[in-house]
């Protein structure tokens, strides 16, 4: 097992280089002296010339690339150009809130999803299945941001049934917090629900043509017992996969449904960043953002390998 | 008369695929006593796995009994329900299958299946039922049991799959254990490992066994009783001397030569069947075998022989049942 | 020693020609919907200027919130009196164009990446996936999002964007055709005997690549309208006020409560265009899946 973990890592190492040149090259994309973009609106010559002295702006490209590596290793990711807050405070402050809607969406995907999914895969070519297989089939089609909406206008104002965002953390008022999450999770988990429903029922019909489940039948196993116990265990495995990748892209997810809530989240203020043009919070968050999917990758992978006997007892 | 362990009466199983239905199980009839062993021969398609599952009623979702009767301790199995039926398996008739590897759930320790059916059907608690696990793993011959009990079957060898598939058949001391190619999927060595296994247990317990096989060499050591299948009909039946010593099918005969001789000269070519095997969709007129027929006459191609009384055997051959004995089959 | 039994035993490629398409269409009947939904969205494409009633961009404030059915507005008209229904039609002209360029960006970017890493192998290949690796690393919505920061909002920087990101998938696919040829003897074989790249490359490869390539087009385009549509939701594609649907359903959210039709018809119009997709896609995948036939 070791060695497949370190095998992963070292895979992982250069991408991981080639993604910081990537989110490193963003601020140098745009037209225009970096500079310029960085300071926004307080263009003192004085500032300019301190900014091009920290940042080494009149050193070549590669020298200024391991002088921003060097800083951000250090956990120093720049200040935003319009509060001239640091960065990666602006980050963790907000972080929270993404997590939590981020991580509640996703439960709620996989108790729909898994239930529906496994449903169908047993009763396969019934009108179970096919409902179940429509509503993936829309799922997919149907943009996120609108199956949003239609949520929000049905639970929230037709229905009254849940508060309308605002965010309450965790830690001050459990309760509460839930209560406020609830919407906007629901809004973004139903969305998920329909790719973790197909996965979840392909991977079981799969897993129900294993000669395995005969076997189990032979023993006298009733059907109950062979789907929960016998195939399930089975079936979960690859779900693990996709699930681990929707929470590496937990704030890939969050971008909408915190916009459409005012969600004080990570993804908001992504979107904030880029119309204020605040280059170096979407550099924070854009790395933030790769890092933790590509981790969530790796996570994945040696998850999948320790629940698999075959691999962790190879 | 005393009542046979397992009947078999007339039985017909279909297929539906999508260019028909094709008959699986044709007409079979067949008897089991208690303790006897029975060995099913034919190539793949022949119809052999499909009357085990029929038996269990195990049948895969596109196949359907459509015919016959199953008696099972003199109760007929189609009176039964699901729920009945499920009683039944795993505890008083038991089935083991081709390929361990994939007959075994990779998730879960081997112990834990082989203690599945007390579980289920003995109301045993877990413990109980990986310490006799550990009892019937020593039974059927895997060393280290306590230490084996608790691995994974993908850390096993071939035969010790297998003989964990035994165990897991005999678990509840069942009347019947069907096996459906148990050695096929394992080296020669092994193979004769894992008949010797099956017969000492037959001998020992007294379980009925039927053994489906392709190979007649592994039914000659082990069955009392021969049961020969072609294209989903019984063909020949008999006792496995009578059969191997003057086959009254073709089919039986072509079979028995086509076994390479240790004693034989040494440049003798191999003698296979000839033809292939018949596309069960679109089956010839007549006798289903006389294509590959070395004894064919113009009957066997009109018209379909019944299966009757050839001297000790049954068979179901016009040539045969007109009298004709074939020859022997080493050629001499 | 003559060559041409080198010719003789070579292995047979998997199809010399690519599969006739209209055989195709006509006996697979979820290809034949797939193939007709998606010709009625391009007609509609194309057509919009001509079957509007109104001019998507006019005005019309003393007529404002109009409900559905209204005389001159068949589904009524938005907060600044603009026909509904002409915007809904002119933005299949201004969406649909943008997820096919933007799936043509990723086609052919992808396409020379794939051919080139295939093609040289070694180091470059190495070099090439990885940096493939790299931009798969970001989640797709991410990586868009960072692209359109850097070029700033609009509809040609989000195709440019979208396209980016749609670059790995193409780029691993023709990379996988091209490794399989290689190794199939009849490209050994004939190169054996001095045939020319460039006609190897014409009459063996492209047709092989044709079929996966055609099934990926069909999803990606799916894909890449629901990312613009999403970019101009958030207001990084289409601005106003262009009839994109995105950016109506974003408009038109602020006034679920009095007039839910304003978001939910754009809503629908992208539904049913991604679901058409995703129909031709997934129905010529499984049409042309060589296991499934025969």
């Amino acid at each position: 097992m070791t060695t497949y973990v370190l095998r992963r890592l070292m895979l992982m190492l250069p991408v991981a280089f080639l993604v910081t040149i990537g989110v490193f090259m963003l601020i140098h994309l745009s037209p225009g002296d970096p500079a310029l973009i960085l300071l926004g609106e307080d263009r003192t010559p004085q500032a300019i010339a301190q900014i091009h002295e920290q940042l080494g702006l009149d050193k070549p490209l590669y020298v200024q690339y391991f002088i921003w590596l060097g800083r951000i290793a250090h956990g120093d990711w720049g200040r935003s150009v319009t509060t001239h807050e640091p960065v990666a405070q602006a980050i963790t402050e907000r972080l929270p809130a993404t997590l939590e809607l981020g991580i509640v969406a996703l439960v709620w995907s996989l108790l729909v999803a898994i239930p529906l999914g496994t449903i169908a895969a047993v009763r396969r070519g019934s009108l179970t299945d096919q409902v179940a297989t429509g509503i993936t089939v829309a799922g997919v089609s149907i943009p996120n941001f609108f199956i949003v909406i239609v949520l929000i206008f049905v639970l929230s104002v037709t229905l009254r049934l849940f508060p309308f965002g605002g965010y309450v953390p965790l830690t001050t008022d459990p309760w509460e917090s839930l209560r406020h999450v609830l919407l906007p999770a629901i809004a973004l988990g139903t969305a998920g629900a329909a790719i973790n429903m197909r996965f979840t029922r392909s991977s079981m019909i799969e897993v129900l043509n294993h000669d395995y489940i005969r076997t189990a039948r032979a023993k006298g196993a009733s059907w109950r017992r062979v789907v929960f116990v016998h195939a399930l265990k089975n079936a979960l495995i690859p779900v693990v996969t996709i699930v681990g990748l929707q929470i590496g892209g937990i704030i890939e997810g969050a971008v909408v449904t915190e916009t459409v809530f005012t969600w004080p989240g990570v993804g908001r203020l992504a979107v904030e960043s880029i119309f204020n043009r605040d280059y170096t919070v979407i550099q924070g968050i854009v790395l933030l953002a790769a890092f933790s999917y590509m981790v969530a990758n790796l996570l994945v992978d040696l998850v999948y390998g320790w629940l698999d006997p075959r691999i962790s007892y190879a | 008369m005393t009542a046979h362990l397992l009947e078999l009466e007339d039985v017909q199983t279909q297929i539906a695929l999508r260019r028909g239905a094709i008959r699986a199980v044709d007409h079979v009839s067949l008897t089991l006593d208690p303790g006897e062993t029975l060995g099913i021969v034919g190539e793949s398609g022949s119809g052999k796995s499909m009357t085990a599952l029929s038996i269990m009623r195990l049948l895969p979702r596109a196949a359907r009994i459509t015919g016959g009767r199953i008696r099972f301790k003199g109760r007929d199995l189609a009176d039964l329900s699901e729920d009945e039926m499920e009683a039944i398996r795993g505890t008083e008739m038991a089935m083991i299958f081709q390929d361990p590897m994939t007959s075994l759930n990779p998730v879960y320790r081997a112990g834990w299946q082989v203690g599945e059916p007390l579980r289920i059907h003995r109301h045993v608690d877990k413990r109980a039922s990986i310490a006799a696990a550990v009892d019937l793993f020593r039974k059927v011959g895997i060393p280290d049991a306590k230490t084996r009990v608790d691995q994974f079957p993908h850390q096993f060898s071939g035969g010790m799959r297998q003989r964990t598939m035994i165990a897991m058949g005999l678990s509840t001391g069942p009347s019947l254990l069907i096996a459906d190619e148990p050695t096929t999927a394992l080296d020669v060595t092994i193979q004769a490992q894992i008949l010797d296994l099956l017969r000492a247990l037959n001998r020992d317990y007294g379980t009925a066994t039927i053994l489906i096989t392709h190979n007649l060499g592994v039914v000659a050591g082990m069955c009392d009783r021969v049961l020969v299948m072609y294209a989903g009909r019984v063909v020949e039946q008999g006792t496995t001397e009578d059969v191997f010593v003057h086959p009254e099918h073709p089919y039986t005969w072509s079979l028995l030569r086509s076994i390479p001789r240790l004693d034989a000269t040494g440049h003798e070519p191999l003698r296979p069947i000839e033809g292939s095997p018949p596309d069960m969709g679109r089956l010839p007129a007549g006798c289903k075998f006389h294509p590959r027929c070395p004894f064919v006459i113009d009957r066997c191609r009109e018209e379909e022989p019944d299966l009757r009384e050839v001297r000790s055997q049954l068979s179901r051959c016009w040539v045969t049942q007109a009298g004709r004995s074939l020859d022997s089959p080493d050629g001499r | 020693m003559s060559n041409a039994p080198a010719m003789v035993i070579a292995e047979e490629p998997i199809r010399r020609a690519p599969v006739a398409f209209v055989e195709l269409v006509r006996t697979h009947r979820r290809v034949t919907v797939g193939v007709l939904l998606v010709a009625l969205l391009f007609l509609i494409a194309l057509l919009s200027p001509v079957i509007s009633p109104h001019d998507p961009l006019a005005t019309d404030p003393d007529n404002s919130y109009l409900r559905p059915l209204s005389p001159g507005h068949l589904l009524g008209s938005d907060e600044l009196g603009r026909d509904l229904l002409s915007r809904v039609l002119w933005g299949a002209r201004v969406s649909l164009p943008v997820a096919f360029v933007a799936v043509a960006v990723g086609l052919v970017g992808g396409g020379l990446i794939g051919l080139t890493s295939g093609y040289a192998g070694g180091l470059v290949d190495l070099l090439l996936m990885r940096l493939m690796d790299a931009l798969l690393a970001f989640p797709g919505l991410i990586l868009a999002i960072a692209i359109v920061a850097a070029l700033g909002p609009g509809l040609r920087n989000a195709m440019i964007a979208i396209g980016i990101v749609a670059v790995p998938v193409y780029a691993r696919l023709v990379r996988a055709v091209v490794l399989q040829l290689k190794e199939m003897e009849f490209v050994v074989a004939t190169r054996s005997l001095g045939a020319n790249p460039a006609r190897l490359i014409v009459a063996h490869f492209i047709p092989n690549l044709l079929n996966p390539i055609i099934v990926q087009v069909s999803l990606s385009a799916g894909f890449a309208m629901l990312a613009e549509a999403t970019l101009s939701f958030l207001g990084l594609g289409a601005q106003l006020p262009t009839p994109d649907w995105g950016q109506m359903i974003s408009s038109g959210a602020s006034f679920l409560t009095n007039d839910p039709w304003l978001a939910i018809v754009p809503g629908a119009a992208i539904s049913v265009t991604v679901y058409s997709f995703n129909l031709l896609g997934d129905s010529l995948r499984d049409a042309l899946d060589p296991r499934l036939r025969s």
